[in-house]
């Protein structure tokens, strides 16, 4: 069996609140779900790997043949746990280490 | 690319539809940093067509502080085809991008012929009235006309009324892309939390069809050509099409 290529997405939950971790994945399945179905949404294999409460940032797991879908489902949230909330896609990569270097490197938040 | 000796350019973002309240000075600058932090470098905000110099002095102010490019933008909204020339004869001159809002199929077809307009924009919600067929698509060809997408409905709609949209962006962008149309992807958004980075309009757009690099461009090249063409055309030392002046003096 093949092995599955896998994206790592550094997210920046932009909101006035701060959510929990439940309310961000929920957020992110529920406009995944909207967007291309239960089917759809079975085939991105999404796992919130990390988030950070007071920084608001996050690291998720996602299928590489899923990542365009991912990120147009991303842009498209507006409300994360009944509040208004954008999620930033801050860098994508192969793996966390990379991920982590590429954050510091471009001192992003 | 830099191996070879090739510096590779980093893309510059535009958003060509900012919906700004000038009147909120607050609120104003809060927008136009938001779109510098994500990434943007030219915006175009549309003011009324009465609007004072000072309004626009005003918004080119606040934009060069927070680093970003302005670009004064117009909305048109004719009843009919003399009632659209008699605007663009009157307001081509004054500001940097015009957009036609095409509310029936009459000046639809008129603003896609006309050179001096920009971007043709379609009601969202009645799809009896979004005209962008194959002959309008011909007709924007022959002319300079781009098909501008806002993507804030896309992010405000929800269930049949955003698939319907959808499914009309769908068949527009492939028209738009069989007569090679080109495409202006903008926010047309007046919030900052439904602000989103070029990239993630680029990722909406894959939702009616574009590819990456061409949902790029529709945030980059397309917009900065609109502005640059015009901005060529407005500076004094433009006299008409392909003629414009290089040097003056007497050794001239």
């Amino acid at each position: 069996m093949r092995r599955v290529k896998r994206r790592y997405l550094a997210l920046w939950v932009d909101s006035e609140g701060v959510p929990s971790r439940k309310e961000l994945i929920d957020a992110v399945w529920n406009a995944v779900t909207k967007l291309y179905g239960e089917h759809g949404a079975s085939l991105t294999s999404l796992a919130l790997i990390d988030y950070d409460l007071e920084g608001k940032t996050a690291v998720l797991r996602v299928s590489l043949a899923s990542l365009g879908l991912v990120r147009a489902s991303l842009a498209s949230i507006t409300s994360v746990a009944g509040s208004e909330a954008a999620v930033h896609v801050l860098a994508v990569s192969g793996t966390i280490k990379a991920l982590t270097r590429k954050l510091r490197g471009n001192g992003k938040r | 690319m830099q191996e070879r000796g090739v510096v590779a350019m980093k893309r510059a973002y535009a958003d060509l539809h900012l919906c700004l309240n000038v009147k909120d000075a607050a609120g104003m600058l809060r927008m136009v940093n938001k779109a510098a932090t994500l990434g943007y470098r030219l915006v175009a905000v549309p003011v009324a067509a009465e609007a004072r110099v000072d309004e626009v002095a005003k918004l080119r102010e606040v934009c060069s502080e927070a680093g970003i490019d302005f670009a004064s933008r117009v909305d048109l909204r004719p009843r009919t085809p003399n009632e659209l020339m008699r605007q663009l004869r009157r307001l081509r001159r004054k500001f940097e991008v015009i957009c036609v809002n095409c509310e029936n199929k009459a000046v639809a077809r008129q603003a896609a012929k006309d050179r001096r307009v920009d971007l043709l924009n379609f009601p969202l919600l009645d799809f009896h009235r979004r005209f962008f067929d194959r002959a309008e698509a011909e007709l924007a060809r022959n002319g300079l006309a781009a098909l501008e997408i806002d993507v804030r409905p896309l992010l405000v709609l929800e269930g049949p009324e955003r698939v319907r949209l959808l499914s009309s962006l769908q068949r527009e962008v492939a028209i738009a892309g069989e007569f090679h149309v080109p495409i202006v992807v903008s926010s047309g958004v007046a919030r900052e939390l439904l602000l989103r980075k070029p990239r993630e309009m680029a990722a909406l757009a894959f939702l009616f069809g574009l590819d990456e690099a061409s949902a790029l461009e529709a945030v980059s090249e397309s917009a900065w050509a609109i502005v640059g063409r015009n901005r060529g055309k407005l500076s004094a030392k433009f006299v008409a099409p392909g003629i414009r002046v290089v040097r003056e003096g007497k050794d001239c």
